[in-house]
Order: C-alpha cells, then sequence, then structure tokens
C-alpha cells in the first residue's frame, strides 16, 4: 500500500513553505495556520488509516470570506488544497498531500438557523451529524441520514461523501436530505446552491456537489431537511439456516410492499463476533441473522411486522423475535454497531469494503466471497445494508506480513469488480477517493471516466482540489488497499461504523 | 440488451427533422451536427417543448421512435427504458406489479392542449417537475439511479447504474435532471420504482381561507401522521372537484394520507383532531376519489386549455402568505401545492414590468419563479429561468464540458447557454 501513486510532488512549493506560511498569516488569523510537525501530525491521515501522509501547512478558517481568500492564494500560486471535515471518511478523501494546504474546517462548529416552520436546520459543515438530530429533539424532529460514525463525522463530510446509513433505504442518502448548500470554489467564487425553496431551478448544482468527494469546492454552510420523529419503532431479530433463506425473504418483503426502515444481515461469523463483543442476544447458531426495522404509527408498523414476521417463516426462520422495548429495539442493534470492534478481537487487521449490488445477488455474492475466502486463505465476515445491497465484508488479515497484505488487498479487489460483474457499484456509501481509485475503470470506461474530468476542470482548471483522489492516475487499473484497522488501533477506535 | 454501435446507418442528412430508433443512428447524427456546427432541438413526445425559451435549431432530433422499456425488475425497485418511452407505458407496466414512479409527475397536455400528454420519461426527467410527494419522496432527480446518454461530441457516456446506493464518481444523474435537453440527450435511464401504497385516502377541509388553509398545511406536515400531498384550492377552483364524496363547491385544503388502511384511518382520525377539525368542516376521500383528486392536481386540470399565462413559483413555506399577499395587486387566480410551499399562478396580462415585480417579490422570499406558459411576444422578451451571474459562469463552463460546441437545445435555458 505505500506505493500507492499521488499526484507529483511540486518541489518549488515545498521549498517554498515558510514563505506560504507567512502569506497565509496575512490572510488569516495568524494562530490558525499550523506548520510545525507536531502540529501537522494530528491531520496525517483520516478514517483509512493505512495511508499517512503530512500536510505542507494546515490553515483552519473561521469564515467563508477566510476560506475564500485560502483558496484564491492557493489558486494563483499553484498550491493544491486538501479540504477535511471530522477526518472519519473511509475512502482516504482527506488524506493530506504532501504539498498541499490542508483545509481543516473544524471551527465551522455551529447551527445557525433550527427553522421548524420550513423544517430545516441550517448549519456550518463540521457540526457533527448527530448535533443536528440533538439539536431538534426537544421538538420530536430529526435528521435521516445516519451513517454509523454520526457521533463524530461531520455534517459537510457526509454532503462531500453522500453519506448513507442504515436507515437510507427508506429515507434516502445524504443527497436526497439536503436543501442547499454554500459552496466556496477553487478560484475563490463564494456561491450557494439551493436553500430552503425545493428544487432551485437551473442545473443541479447541489446534486453534483454531493459526493463529489471535496473535489469541486470547500462546503462552508449546509441546509438539511429534518423531518418529524416516527411515533413507533419496533424491529425484528430474525435467524435463518442459511444465506439463501435470508437474502430471499429480503426481496420477497421488497416486492410485498413493505419498505422497512433498515434491513440487515450479518454472516455467522460477524454474528457469533458481536455477540461474543456485546452480548446482544443473537442466534448464534443461525447461519445468517437479520434485523429488520419498522417506523410509523403504531398499527402501520404492526401490519408491517406481521407481514414480515409470515415472510420469515415462509423462508425457513430458525428463530425470531420482535422488541418489546425501544431498549430492546437498541440492543438488537448494540450488536450490529460494535461490528468494527468485534472484528477487531478476531485479528490482528481487517479491512472493510463497500460494495453494492442488487438485492436478489445477495447469496451468489456472498458464495463467492466465501470462495474467494478459501481461495486467498483469509477468513472474512460479512454485514450487509440487505434493505439496498449495501455489502460491508470484513477481511481478516495480518498487515505485518506483507503476503497477507497483498492477499487482503487482491482478495478486496477481487469482490469489488464482482460487485461491478452482477450490476453492481463499487462503493455504496464509503466513497471512492484513494481507496477505490484505481479500480473505477471496473466500472466506468475512458469516454464516462473523461465526461467527469471536464467537469472537474470546468470547476477547477489546475486541478489543484483535493487531486489525486476519485479518479485514476495510474495508467492501469491497478489493485488498490480499503479501510485498514491494527489491532483496533484505528484514529477513533471508538466509533461505531459503517 | 446492448446495441451494436459500429453497425453503420442509412441515415439521410439533409433533412430537417431525425427520427432515430437506434442509439447508433442519434450517435452518427450527433457526431454529424458537431462537425458542422448544426444545433439541434431535442424532442420527447412534445408535451412540455413550450416550456423554455424559443432558439433557433437547424435540425430537430425527435425521440419519441427511440423507446421500449428495457429492463424491469419489481424486486430490485427499478424500471430501465429508453428515453422515447410514454411516461404512460411506464405507469402501466408497473402497476402490473403494484408499483409506481412516486414522484408522481406533472401532465402537462391539459394545460397546453386540453388532453392528457404525460410524456416521455426522458422529458419528465429533463425538466424535473415532480408533483404533490414531492415534500415526502423527493423530487425526479432522487429517483435516478443512472443513465446513458449522448454528449455533445457523440460519445456515449453513462453515470450511475441500477442499484439504489452508489457513490462512484460524481453523481450525473442530478445534474442531467433538470437540465432540459441541454446537456446530453439522454438515451436510456434507470428510475427508482416503489410499491403503491395500500391505499390513499384524503382529508379535505372547507376553507376559503389562505391564511387558515397555510396552518392547516403547515401542522399536517409537522405531524406524525406523515402525509403524502398537501394543497389550497381557492373558492374559484373548488367547483372543479364536484366528487361523490365531496359535494361542496368552495374553497379546500386536502391532506392525502396513504399506506396500510389500519394506520390510514387512524392517521386521519389523529390528523382531524390534531388540526381542531368539526365533522361538518370536512369529507374523507376514499381510495378512488381520493386518485381521482390527486390526478387532477397533478394534471394542472384547473387551467386546462388556459389562455393567460402560467407561473411556478416555489418558495419556502413560511413565505407563502406574504408572497400571495404582494400580489394582490394583479389579476392571479393560483392554488398550492407541495404543502404549501408551490404556488401555481394564472396571470392575466402578463407585462414584462409585472413579471420583474413578481421576480423581485419572489425572490426577497428566498423563491425563485418558472414561466411555464406566456404570451408569445412576452417569451420572446422574458427570462423563462432565472439566474445570478455567478451561476451563469458555473453553469456556462458545465454547459461546455458535456457539449463543446452548444449544439443541444442551444438558449433554451439562458442566452448564451
Amino acid at each position: 500500500m505505500s506505493s500507492l501513486q499521488m499526484p507529483k510532488v511540486d518541489n518549488a512549493i515545498m521549498s517554498k513553505k515558510d514563505k506560504i506560511a507567512l502569506d497565509l498569516r496575512g490572510i488569516i488569523n495568524s494562530k490558525n495556520v499550523l506548520s510545525d510537525p507536531n502540529e501537522l501530525r494530528p491531520f496525517e491521515t483520516d478514517g483509512l488509516t493505512a495511508y499517512r501522509q503530512m500536510p505542507l501547512l494546515v490553515v483552519m478558517p473561521e469564515t467563508v470570506e477566510e476560506v475564500s481568500k485560502i483558496l484564491k492564494y492557493c489558486n494563483e500560486n499553484k498550491i493544491k488544497v486538501v479540504p477535511r471535515g471530522a477526518g472519519t471518511g473511509l475512502s482516504g478523501g482527506s488524506m493530506p498531500l504532501e504539498d498541499c494546504v490542508l483545509i481543516a474546517m473544524g471551527k465551522f462548529n455551529k447551527i445557525i438557523e433550527i427553522d421548524y416552520e420550513n423544517r430545516c436546520v441550517v448549519t456550518q459543515p463540521c457540526v457533527t451529524n448527530l448535533a443536528i438530530t440533538h439539536a431538534v429533539q426537544e421538538k420530536n424532529f430529526y435528521y435521516a441520514p445516519d451513517p454509523s460514525s454520526q457521533i463524530a463525522c461531520s455534517i459537510g463530510g457526509n454532503v462531500a461523501e453522500n453519506s448513507g446509513g442504515v436507515h437510507s433505504l427508506k429515507y434516502g442518502a445524504t443527497t436526497n436530505n439536503l436543501l442547499g448548500i454554500e459552496v466556496v470554489l477553487m478560484d475563490g467564487t463564494i456561491t450557494r446552491f439551493g436553500g430552503k425553496a425545493m428544487d432551485a431551478e437551473g442545473y443541479d448544482f447541489l446534486g453534483l456537489m454531493t459526493g463529489s468527494e471535496g473535489l469541486l469546492g470547500v462546503i462552508t454552510e449546509v441546509t438539511v431537511k429534518i423531518l418529524k420523529s416516527p411515533e413507533v419503532v419496533k424491529a425484528a431479530l430474525v435467524g435463518f439456516p442459511s444465506i439463501e433463506d435470508a437474502g430471499n425473504c429480503v426481496a420477497q418483503i421488497i416486492a410485498e410492499g413493505c419498505i422497512p426502515a433498515g434491513m440487515e444481515i450479518m454472516d455467522k461469523a460477524l454474528t457469533k463476533a458481536t455477540n461474543d463483543y456485546s452480548k446482544a442476544g443473537y442466534p448464534t447458531d443461525a447461519e445468517a441473522m437479520m434485523i429488520i426495522e419498522f417506523d410509523g404509527t403504531e398499527h402501520e408498523v404492526e401490519a408491517y411486522i406481521h407481514k414480515a414476521k409470515e415472510i420469515a417463516e415462509k423462508n425457513n426462520s430458525s428463530s425470531l423475535k420482535i422488541s418489546k422495548s425501544n431498549e430492546e429495539r437498541l440492543k438488537f442493534w448494540a450488536g450490529r454497531k460494535a461490528a468494527f470492534p468485534a472484528c477487531g478481537v478476531l485479528a490482528p487487521d481487517y479491512m472493510c469494503m463497500d460494495g453494492s449490488i442488487p438485492r436478489g445477488k445477495l447469496a451468489e455474492v456472498l458464495n463467492e466471497i466465501t470462495r474467494l475466502s478459501k481461495k486467498y486463505n483469509l477468513p472474512v465476515a460479512n454485514a450487509f445494508h440487505a434493505g439496498d445491497g449495501n455489502l460491508h465484508p470484513l477481511i481478516m488479515f495480518d498487515a505485518n506480513d506483507k503476503e497477507s497484505l497483498r492477499k487482503c488487498e487482491e482478495f478486496g479487489a477481487d469482490i469489488l469488480k464482482y460487485c461491478v460483474k452482477v450490476g453492481g457499484a463499487l462503493t455504496g456509501e464509503h466513497g471512492v477517493g484513494i481507496e477505490k481509485r484505481e479500480l473505477m475503470c471496473e466500472a466506468f470506461n475512458d469516454k464516462d471516466i473523461q465526461q467527469q474530468l471536464t467537469i472537474k476542470v470546468a470547476l477547477d482548471p489546475n486541478s489543484l482540489l483535493n487531486p489525486g483522489k476519485v479518479y485514476p492516475i495510474l495508467r492501469k487499473c491497478a489493485e488498490e488497499g480499503r479501510v485498514h484497522v491494527h489491532g483496533g488501533k484505528t484514529k477513533f477506535p471508538d466509533i461505531p461504523r459503517f | 440488451m446492448e446495441e451494436k454501435q459500429n453497425s453503420q446507418t442509412s441515415l439521410d442528412f439533409n433533412q430537417n427533422i431525425f427520427k432515430p430508433s437506434s442509439r447508433e443512428e442519434i450517435v452518427e447524427i450527433v457526431k454529424n451536427c458537431y462537425r458542422k456546427n448544426i444545433p439541434l432541438e431535442i424532442n420527447g413526445l412534445k408535451s412540455k417543448n413550450k416550456i423554455g425559451r424559443n432558439f433557433q435549431s437547424e435540425k430537430t432530433l425527435d425521440l419519441s421512435d427511440y423507446k421500449g422499456i428495457i429492463d424491469y425488475k419489481p424486486e430490485e425497485l427499478y424500471i430501465k427504458a429508453r428515453a422515447g418511452t410514454p411516461l404512460k407505458e411506464i405507469v402501466e407496466e408497473l402497476s402490473k406489479n403494484n408499483q409506481q414512479l412516486a414522484f408522481e409527475p406533472n401532465d402537462f397536455g391539459y394545460l397546453f392542449s386540453g388532453e392528457s400528454n404525460s410524456g416521455s420519461i426522458g422529458g419528465v426527467v429533463s425538466c424535473n417537475f415532480a408533483g404533490s410527494r414531492r415534500f415526502k419522496v423527493g423530487s425526479v432527480r432522487d429517483h435516478i439511479l443512472g443513465f446513458q446518454g449522448i454528449n455533445g461530441k457523440g460519445e456515449i457516456i453513462k453515470s450511475g447504474g441500477t442499484v439504489v446506493k452508489n457513490v462512484t464518481g460524481y453523481d450525473l444523474s442530478k445534474l442531467i435532471s433538470g437540465s432540459f435537453g441541454t446537456l446530453t440527450i439522454l438515451t436510456e435511464l434507470s428510475i427508482k420504482v416503489l410499491p403503491k401504497p395500500e391505499t390513499s385516502k384524503t382529508l379535505v377541509i372547507k376553507n376559503p381561507h389562505l391564511k387558515k388553509a397555510l396552518d392547516y398545511l403547515g401542522k399536517s406536515l409537522s405531524s406524525s401522521t406523515d402525509p403524502s400531498g398537501g394543497v389550497f384550492y381557492p373558492d374559484y377552483f373548488g367547483k372543479n372537484f364536484v366528487l361523490n364524496d365531496l359535494t361542496h363547491e368552495g374553497g379546500l385544503t386536502a391532506i392525502r394520507i396513504e399506506g396500510p388502511i389500519n394506520s390510514v384511518d387512524q392517521r386521519l382520525n389523529r390528523l382531524s383532531k390534531e388540526l381542531g377539525l368539526l365533522d361538518q368542516e370536512l369529507s374523507i376521500l376514499d381510495n378512488e376519489q381520493s386518485n381521482i383528486f390527486w390526478n387532477r392536481t397533478k394534471n394542472l386540470e384547473v387551467f386546462k386549455n388556459l389562455k393567460s399565462n402560467l407561473l411556478r413559483i416555489i418558495v419556502p413555506i413560511s413565505e407563502t402568505l406574504q408572497v400571495i399577499q404582494k400580489f394582490k395587486n394583479y389579476e392571479i387566480k393560483y392554488f398550492i401545492d407541495w404543502g404549501g410551499s408551490l404556488i401555481w399562478s394564472s396571470f392575466d396580462q402578463l407585462n414584462i414590468k409585472m413579471l420583474n415585480e413578481i421576480k423581485d417579490i419572489v425572490k426577497k422570499h428566498q423563491g425563485y419563479v418558472t414561466l411555464i406558459k406566456v404570451e408569445e411576444d412576452l417569451k420572446a422578451s422574458a427570462d423563462i429561468f432565472t439566474i445570478d451571474p455567478i451561476k451563469y459562469k458555473i453553469s456556462e463552463k458545465i454547459k461546455r464540458s458535456f457539449d463543446p460546441k452548444r449544439i443541444f437545445n442551444p438558449g433554451k435555458m439562458y442566452t448564451g447557454i
């Protein structure tokens, strides 16, 4: 992985570090420009901890005008810029470059306005996802997208990555819950896309920016819609004797017209690991375990839970438990949300993949993963957002053993290629970043990628904003690494993931 | 269903209207136009082609023969179709499996020609006009999983796919939605479909007052009863909704609740209590009549064969009352959709001065105005879409990145784009 190729380092920029720092100290509050290696160290990686790189400098602007001035200065002086929110991303989207100015948005940490009448919240981008819900729950509202790292991840980062979560099956991802943003382009232009009025006229720049992984602009303000909390939420915990049965159950629930709020599957290995770790009361003898959650009014939830139970039984469910209280429901989730740390107990290292597949291919893809696991002789545990076909296989390996690491990377790439082959996508919610960059040509041909690059160049002609991310810079489709955790020592080991 | 790309077509380039039925014909047409700098007007079923600026084009590309459903997987909740496929055909096919396009796009046929013409799926996506469920399920663009298109150089490009969760690369499906055919010629679209609700019922409140109506709508949308439609029709439109369960002919506020039968009844009950309604003030429309009611709304039937001008005004809900009050000097007929934030307004005798006043008012209230139907002389001088200089500059760059020689619908959205 150390061989990952990044854009060529500009030595002229490297040699002018002191001058650039001085200039930037003239633009923003001088104490917000960090240049000492000890101060830079915390920014050397994001949630993809296998990759580390110290930036040239870190700036911590406090206003949109400062962001604009920094970008304008960097654009004029051809200095690369990497934007960063909370730094919890799993695909290396905010990994610094050696010759970059890293814009850390941490000081944009205030909610600007809570507008219940228009059912939206206007916030600065480095407010955490969960803080938005916390700010509006007094009136029984919430913000729907819930990436598992929601306690730490920033809303601006959610916009950049188009983050999903376990409830995106019913409520959509960030892009479907966003009303507007204020953004600064690489040339320093400040503009707004969208706002409190729905569906702004003209080209959908809000949609284009969402999920653009910090390549097109720096987000300085976000307006999200908030929803009334559902009256009742219930979950069923179901065991199945085979992954096929679980897969069929998912397909039939959807086909019957029920759209659960969330529908998760774990295989036997992960069920056991998470149950040992969090004592969630899971059916550890089942080959596959499913959590199905419904929300809405009492009658609605009862009707759907009843239907789901019937379908599960028709598909040979071996056990079925329905939550009787909110505490019990949260206990069902506790194990699922602890999948990362639970795997940390099983192996020195693991990598988390993030493929997306048609729901009907769950069993097929899982069988392929099992076959590959034997081929590479590496254990794997599987979690799926089954309702929307988003897989998170966790490949276990030992990073101290170079051969094990190489095999793990190949294994991971094989899984993602298979996802594309069955009609899926390379990434469902973690983003491409540097992690899956070289696999882009599995999903797109040259013309497709060229069209996207033309858009990038239109907005950032010198390719200075977060270069080296998302689009391949190698000539051939190399196989790169995935989310890598060593000995549980991640940057944020306690944050729930995916 | 991949078509061969290399086969030669027998295209006669002297004709003025091309009506291709294969992708390679479209590619050839575009490549020719690109080489010769020939602007193209792109049409589907012409249900919305009068929306947008008038512009000069030498040739017309009629996509109505480039049609057909390519792939429909009910259990995967998506349908893939060629851009010229009539929306009607898609809706009917989905109905067989009790599924639907949740964004219920407007049918502009009644407005422009007095009868239904819901257009082609390509047109629906290109215009991005969502119906009454907008505030609950999102707009048309929120349901586009992926597309294949042809850019201005004649290259086949794609983005997205058929799975719901996909963050691979820029989300170009959003960008092409609402771009009025100015960025790519859409060839194939993959669209998310959803189960039809078990039942739909509508609470109709007899009420002629706008302020009261907005209050009802605001409370409903902020309640946990999860409505999927909210409209207000003033007195003059009440007579358009004479239904068996609704004999009242005056102004009305209507709120739709959908889902399993038990739940719908429970929520309707709760909602009427929360709104403090008396029995004599309300009627409940059952499934069938509820569907008729919302279809008429979706079809803008109160503006059937409209002779005057129709504006689509969108503001945050909190601003609707003030905006309409500021219109009191104009001869206006309006109804309100999207639970309070979409004002469909017809203005008699609109001139450029009035139009600019209207736009200013709406802009001050954080909204925007789209000219859907305006008299020809006004159309020639007015901005159909409004844009600020910064966004114009960005739009120009994006346009060039897809269509470097400006051959697709040039000037349809803005001069120079």
